[in-house]
């Protein structure tokens, strides 16, 4: 699902003396299928865009298209449960969200509020249970007996049990373990490929935005400053340092590679092991070189 | 809606007002309360609105967003007024719809009663709007200070007062977060039938209530942890100061009391 945000400005407490200004002409294109980084310092208006893709917040000015929904600024927009039923959020500590008594009973409310069957939720919450690598037992147990990353991944499987067509991740590993961050965004990843979702990934980790993400977006002090594929993107140090942002390590080591040895890479690596394959090929064929 | 309520919130600015100690400001709300009720006609409650409307002149408050944020306060008001207006007997009858008599006397009070209302509801506003809770807490603290010969803990009174002051942002923050996260997952308070509206309070508040509490845990730890033992010997970071002003200010009331008292049938 196309997701487009037209000039956008937002301002919290509009018309108070608290008003204070989020986003100023954000015009950034989604399209469907893609998987796309939003990255960005603290307090650049990431976490305000990812508000606008579902309708959590309405814009002051331009407009949001979600889908074949239009969102403008001005208009009360109703009914929006048909866009926030498409457009999953996994908000940044989402096990804050945990309430209901049981495991089981968490993950199915999401799909019960959108209408889905009881029975289809059920079989939804156990299928997700066992995906995300929780003990089967887990789905009787009170949320809040939980170990922190285990609530963690109860939340995420509740917002998964939705089914949406737009993956909208806020910070989704900030706090877990190594191990734990890996399993969860390669999960994620699997699902953006095998059912074709649309997923819009807002992060402080370069490294995850260069592993996953196909297209980059820079925010920037309200504005969207930069879009573009991602190798396009992190190869521009210059403009990351322009918006207080450093490459991935990844290209920080090739450049220093680079650098040191006088040899030129192919491209860009983006991952561990991409940046570890063109090293041991570039030896190679230095060495005959020789 | 919340974020036009301006109720126990705080402005900063730079106005007399917002200068004067807040021991002095307190005092001052605590007076005038009293002072009120002296005023008992026409001329003295014309006063009352003057005094009223040149302190929030003073305190540099947009009189406009003062009654923009008071809206709910005005609801209760129109209440008491027809509750005066019809239930008051006395006077000459002014004119009598169905089974209501509406008597001179009723509107008087009625109108009487509202001016009391509004005045007390926009000095106590001032006070909150120009003090920093902090600075409020400060000041009740050592003004309460006498009653720790009675053995009231005043310092602990303070102290929840100012923790709890402290959470209310964080705690609505918190709130709007679960409740974005909880419409995110089609839950939706803002429509839908009544009941269904009530069901959807209990995914929003049990989480706020484990936050609260586990909040309340950290904080506690915290406060251990850097050794926080009461009250006792305790010196502050920010000195309250008494100035010319702040007595000026009491005595412009005392002098306000005696024109009300003067004027009053």
């Amino acid at each position: 699902m196309d997701i487009l945000l037209k000039q956008v400005g937002y301002s919290y407490a509009k018309d108070t003396p608290f008003e204070k200004r989020a986003l100023t002409d954000v015009t950034l294109h989604i399209p469907s299928g893609s998987y796309t980084a939003i990255i960005g310092h603290t307090g650049s208006g990431k976490s305000t865009v990812l508000q606008h893709l579902n309708a959590l917040l309405q814009p002051t000015e331009g407009s949001v298209l979600i889908g074949e929904r239009k969102i403008e600024a001005g208009t009360k927009a109703k009914n929006l449960r048909e866009v926030r039923k498409k457009v999953g959020i996994v908000f940044q500590f989402p096990e804050q969200q945990l309430f209901d008594e049981t495991v089981l009973k968490d993950i199915m409310f999401g799909p019960l509020n959108f209408g889905v069957p009881e029975e289809e939720a059920r079989r939804r919450a156990i299928a997700l249970v066992e995906q995300l690598g929780l003990p089967e037992d887990v789905l009787e147990k009170s949320p809040f007996d939980l170990s922190g990353g285990q609530m963690r991944r109860v939340a995420i499987a509740g917002v998964l049990a939705m089914e949406p067509d737009v993956l909208v991740l806020d910070e989704p590993t900030a706090g877990l373990d190594p191990r734990g961050r890996r399993e969860i965004m390669d999960l994620f990843y699997r699902l953006h490929q095998e059912k074709g979702l649309t997923t819009v990934l807002v992060t402080h980790s370069m490294e995850d935005a260069a592993r996953y993400a196909d297209t980059v977006a820079i925010m920037h002090s309200g504005k969207c400053v930069a879009t573009g594929d991602v190798r396009e993107v992190f190869a521009n140090e210059e403009q990351l340092g322009d918006y207080r942002l450093e490459p991935p390590r990844t290209v920080r080591m090739q450049r220093e590679f680079e650098e040191k040895t006088g040899l030129t890479l192919d491209e860009l690596a983006l991952t561990e092991e991409a940046l570890a394959q063109s090293i041991a090929q570039a030896l190679k064929e230095g060495r005959e070189l020789k | 809606m919340m974020e036009k309520m301006i109720f126990g919130r705080f402005i900063p600015g730079d106005s007399v007002v917002h200068r004067l100690d807040p021991r002095a400001k307190i005092l001052f709300v605590f007076l005038f309360i009293a002072i009120v009720f002296i005023a008992n006609n026409a001329i003295t409650y014309a006063i009352l609105l003057g005094f009223t409307l040149l302190s929030v002149f003073l305190s540099k408050i947009r009189l406009y967003f003062l009654i923009n944020g008071l809206k709910p306060v005005f609801i209760l008001m129109a209440f008491t007024f027809f509750l005066h207006l019809f239930f008051t007997e006395g006077g000459a009858l002014l004119f009598s719809v169905g089974f209501v008599d509406v008597y001179e006397e009723g509107l008087r009070q009625g109108i009487f009663i509202s001016i009391r209302f509004l005045v007390l509801v926009f000095m106590t506003s001032i006070l909150t709007l120009t003090t920093s809770p902090i600075s409020i807490t400060d000041g009740i603290e050592v003004l309460l200070g006498p009653f720790k010969r009675v053995k009231l803990p005043v310092h602990e009174l303070a102290l929840m007062m100012s923790i709890s002051l402290r959470f209310i942002p964080t705690l609505m923050d918190e709130t709007g977060k679960i409740l974005k996260a909880q419409m995110a997952r089609g839950s939706d308070i803002g429509s839908g039938p009544i009941k269904e509206r009530i069901k959807a309070v209990v995914p929003l508040l049990i989480p706020l209530f484990v936050s609260a509490f586990k909040r309340a845990e950290d904080l506690a730890t915290a406060m251990e942890v850097r050794g926080y033992r009461g009250g006792e010997g305790r010196t502050r970071y920010r000195q309250l100061n008494w100035r010319i002003m702040d007595t000026l200010s009491l005595l412009l009331l005392v002098g306000f009391a005696g024109l009300l008292w003067y004027f009053r049938s």
